[in-house]
């Protein structure tokens, strides 16, 4: 098949950006995105062109590294799917592809689609942990956990990070990531004696950081590659009510 | 140059209470005088995370480094099938001894004892440690902990959280670590490549690293370095390794005096997605834990070219099964991986290419139901299905090993101590554990003991010995060389102007490691990659091409300092093949087998760890540690 793609391109987040245009002929639909984007950069490289710098790492949809926008749409067309999991047999021959990086204040440009997410570390820093020193632990089926809870800790936990959510939402929130971790531990014994300082501090940071007001669209969790749902927003608030009492 | 007395340092004493006994006599130092130390941490998976943060809880200040934007992106976050402890939470059997024994056996006796059962020992403080943390593993109705299989051991003793037991595992380090980051114990330097091991007077007290956004070379100080950087299977071009892995902080380290230990031990994992076209950047893994339910078959017939759901159950081989009726489809990595090689070499393999056998649930589906079957292993099945566009739970996966581990690693002592005083190595870039042959779910357990339970005691022993540096020391000749020779390296890659892509040389190199130093070696083969591989080394240093500018992010430049540190290592992992005249575990030569082709190994000649010593000159030199077996008795490993 062949492609027309436009990709952002910014040296850095002090310079201006812009699209620039770039053609590929007889892609194979069977390989995945961001093979087709190596199969430019090795194009480019060979013209003594810029590669585009974008972020990838593990290709399995779990590191949490790729991500931004495919015509629009954080990870692209495919629902559940991260851009490395992506292939180009969601396209159709003479597709018109926009690539550009996930836009929100809280996560500046580092290089054309590659953007810095550190911000997403300092609300975990800020209490999305159980306070619990090496060693210092009891034996581990003395907490026992019941299957309903655990299940859904995980599904919280499943969160990989990736700022989709972000980009997803209008107001550049970041409540369904600081949500995620919030419920994950709060659904669990562990976790519930710091509960109250937990949710204040990470709901402070997000702010701090420069992340919008979310007014529940849902566009988040619609876009989450994990798809991380919705309720752990609303456990995230009533959690955030409960340490006001 | 240096000559080398190769001493675990292993106390003596008996195996059961050693661990215990030598840990209360180390050094020790209050938090108050551990706040005099520094120590550098390279690496933030499950080892680098777990050390650092129970490094500042002891309190040192820790300076921790990744080439990711977060420690949370680190590899080990992509473990699927789950953490072995020897809990026996099932009473079926479980101890400490026999998790030791397995470890040990499935290594095929290339381990060394008194590592191993310290690691068996430690693997039930993990998951209690990981629970205190809120991991949420898979539980039973009761609220107890579930447990699975894994290969190569006939107890349920892995512990795991769906198929994503790494991810939950290293989030959970990770929030050790941010902890400890928000406490101001810990500094974290994001995006930052380890480009050189600094000595001062024989010690390691410092590195050399490139901030991959500015491009800036700078040095850090410190008492002691920690490298936790992974493994090395990127060697191989294709791996299920994440794309960035990298051997580069062990070979600096390896060029500086580090000595590696059994290079050519790399691991092929049986059930990965085949290889399909020549654009595949990377290999994806299917967690052996489908094993449990899957069962692996060829046709009978070579060149079938029916559809799998069309072949008759009497005329398909369920060769595992047949070959191996005790453990079946959960035998060893190793030898699943060679299995299917052979059938495939047959001419039974299935798929266009020839190169894959097939992983059937329908016998599981009928009898457990497809629901059963996708909570176990729901997220593999989307991602196998979202690969190659099948749908596993209508007809079989097809399976075909890849590299995905490696064993071999920088030569540490009882306290993973390199070679070079005060720089460690823990997690998968050291070799210690794991013998010839790592058995699953054991990697977890390994980067997690090494990191919480071990390297915490051995380098605050180190460290309470050594006299902390009273003020940072990057100003001394030793660190300004050692920079100056990373920005000549830099500017003399960005030199060449050939046409070739990094990228390209890497898969050239690749095909030849894994044509002859892969999943069979001969004789013949080696000699050839001795001589193929220089002129892989001449290409990249006269042909590559590296676009933009150095000081500013320059994603060729990264993958091209990666890349030439992975022509040398291939070149050692060849010699070290070559030098093993035997078969062993994952080392398979094939002049060296059984009639029923099985690995003959020889315990007589090569029962050693071999340790290599690097000339720039000349061939590399080899150390043998001899490996000494007290309380178990070496035995033809038979999975029959």
């Amino acid at each position: 098949m062949n492609i027309n793609l436009k990709i952002w391109r910014q040296k850095s987040d002090q310079k201006d950006g812009g699209l620039r245009s770039y053609r590929l002929e007889n892609i194979d639909p069977n390989i995945s995105f961001l093979e087709m984007l190596d199969i430019l950069n090795i194009k480019l490289v060979k013209e003594k062109k810029d590669p585009v710098a974008f972020d990838h790492d593990c290709r399995e949809g779990i590191c949490g590294s790729c991500g931004f926008m495919i015509n629009g749409r954080p990870h692209g067309p495919q629902k559940a799917t991260t851009v490395c999991q992506l292939h180009m047999r969601a396209f159709n021959n003479e597709d018109n592809i926009l690539l550009e990086p996930f836009r929100a204040e809280s996560f500046p440009v580092i290089k054309d689609l590659s953007v810095d997410r550190k911000s997403f570390d300092r609300i975990i820093s800020s209490g999305g942990y159980v306070a619990v020193d090496t060693g210092d632990v009891i034996e581990a089926n003395s907490i026992p956990v019941a299957k309903e809870d655990a299940d859904e800790a995980f599904l919280s936990s499943a969160c990989i990070g990736c700022g989709a959510c972000v980009a997803a939402c209008k107001n550049s929130s970041a409540m369904l990531f600081t949500a995620a971790k919030v419920s994950h531990l709060s659904l669990l014994p562990q976790g519930e004696k710091e509960g109250k300082e937990r949710v204040v501090n990470m709901v402070a940071t997000m702010d701090e950081e420069g992340f919008g007001a979310c007014t529940n669209t849902g566009a988040c969790s619609a876009e989450c590659p994990k798809e991380i749902a919705q309720t752990n927003i609303a456990r995230l608030n009533r959690e955030f009510i409960k340490s006001k009492i | 140059m240096t000559q080398f007395n190769l001493f675990s340092k292993a106390p003596d004493g008996e195996l059961y209470t050693k661990w215990e006994e030598y840990k209360s006599n180390l050094k020790k130092l209050t938090p108050k005088e551990a706040n005099k130390y520094k120590v550098i941490v390279i690496g933030t998976g499950l080892a680098g995370a777990s050390a650092s943060a129970t490094l500042a809880e002891n309190g040192f200040n820790v300076h921790a480094f990744s080439f990711h934007e977060s420690p949370r992106r680190a590899h080990s976050i992509a473990a699927q099938g789950g953490i072995n402890a020897a809990k026996n939470y099932k009473s079926d059997g479980d101890s400490v001894m026999r998790l030791f024994y397995d470890t040990i056996k499935g290594g095929d006796f290339r381990s060394r004892e008194d590592n191993v059962y310290r690691l068996a020992e430690i693997s039930k403080n993990i998951i209690d440690q990981c629970v205190a943390q809120g991991v949420p593993f898979a539980r039973e109705y009761g609220g107890l902990l579930d447990n699975r299989s894994f290969g190569g051991v006939q107890v349920s003793r892995t512990f795991y959280a769906r198929g994503q037991t790494g991810q939950q595992l290293l989030l959970g380090a990770y929030s050790a670590l941010s902890r400890q980051m928000e406490n101001k114990k810990v500094r974290f330097y994001s995006r930052h490549d380890m480009l050189d091991v600094v000595l001062v007077n024989g010690k390691a007290k410092g590195i050399v690293t490139r901030d991959l956004i500015s491009g800036k070379i700078s040095t850090h100080s410190a008492d002691a370095v920690i490298l936790a950087t992974g493994g090395y299977s990127n060697v191989y071009y294709l791996s299920t390794n994440a794309m960035a892995s990298n051997v580069t902080a062990n070979w600096r380290a390896h060029r500086k005096g580090a000595l590696f230990a059994n290079p050519s031990f790399t691991q092929i994992h049986p059930t990965c997605i085949p290889v399909k076209n020549d654009f595949q950047s990377k290999l994806t893994l299917m967690s052996e834990s489908l094993r449990n339910d899957g069962r692996v078959w060829v046709p009978k017939k070579k060149k079938d070219q029916r559809k799998a759901t069309d072949i008759p159950e009497d005329e398909r081989d369920y060769y595992l099964e047949r070959i191996y009726p005790a453990f079946g489809n959960l035998v060893p990595r190793d030898v699943a991986s060679r299995r299917a090689k052979e059938v495939c070499d047959e001419g039974r393999g299935v798929g266009p290419t020839g190169y894959a056998v097939y992983l059937d649930f329908q016998k599981s589906i009928e009898e457990k139901g497809e629901d059963f079957i996708r909570e176990k292993y729901g997220n593999l099945f989307d991602m196998y299905q979202n690969i190659t566009d099948e749908n596993p739970y209508k007809t079989p996966m097809k399976i075909y090993p890849a590299v995905h581990y490696t064993m071999g690693g920088l030569w540490v002592d009882y306290n993973l101590m390199t070679t070079i005083n005060g720089l460690f190595s823990i997690g998968e870039s050291n070799f210690s554990d794991h013998g010839a042959n790592r058995l699953g779910a054991s990697a977890l357990m390994q980067g997690l003991a090494d990191g919480y339970f071990i390297v915490p005691h051995t380098a605050m022993d180190f460290l309470a010995k050594e006299k902390p540096l009273e003020k940072d020391i990057t100003d001394m000749p030793e660190f300004v060389d050692a920079k100056k020779k990373t920005e000549e390296e830099i500017l003399k890659l960005m030199k060449v102007d050939g046409d070739l892509a990094v990228d390209e040389v890497h898969r050239e190199l690749g095909k030849i490691v894994w044509d002859k130093v892969g999943m069979a070696r001969n004789e013949r083969d080696l000699k050839s990659a001795l001589e193929e591989i220089p002129k892989v080394k001449e290409k990249f240093w006269n042909q590559i091409s590296i676009p933009g500018d150095d000081k500013d992010v320059n994603q060729e430049l990264e993958k091209a300092l990666r890349i030439k540190d992975f022509i040398e290592l291939a070149e050692l992992m060849a010699h070290d093949a070559l030098d093993r005249n035997e078969s062993c575990g994952a080392h398979f030569r094939e002049e060296y087998q059984t009639d029923e082709n099985e690995a003959k190994r020889n315990d007589e000649e090569f029962k050693y760890v071999a340790a290599w010593d690097y000339s720039e000159e000349e061939n590399p030199k080899l150390y043998k540690e001899e490996l000494k077996y007290k309380n178990v008795k070496l035995k033809t490993r038979s999975y029959k």
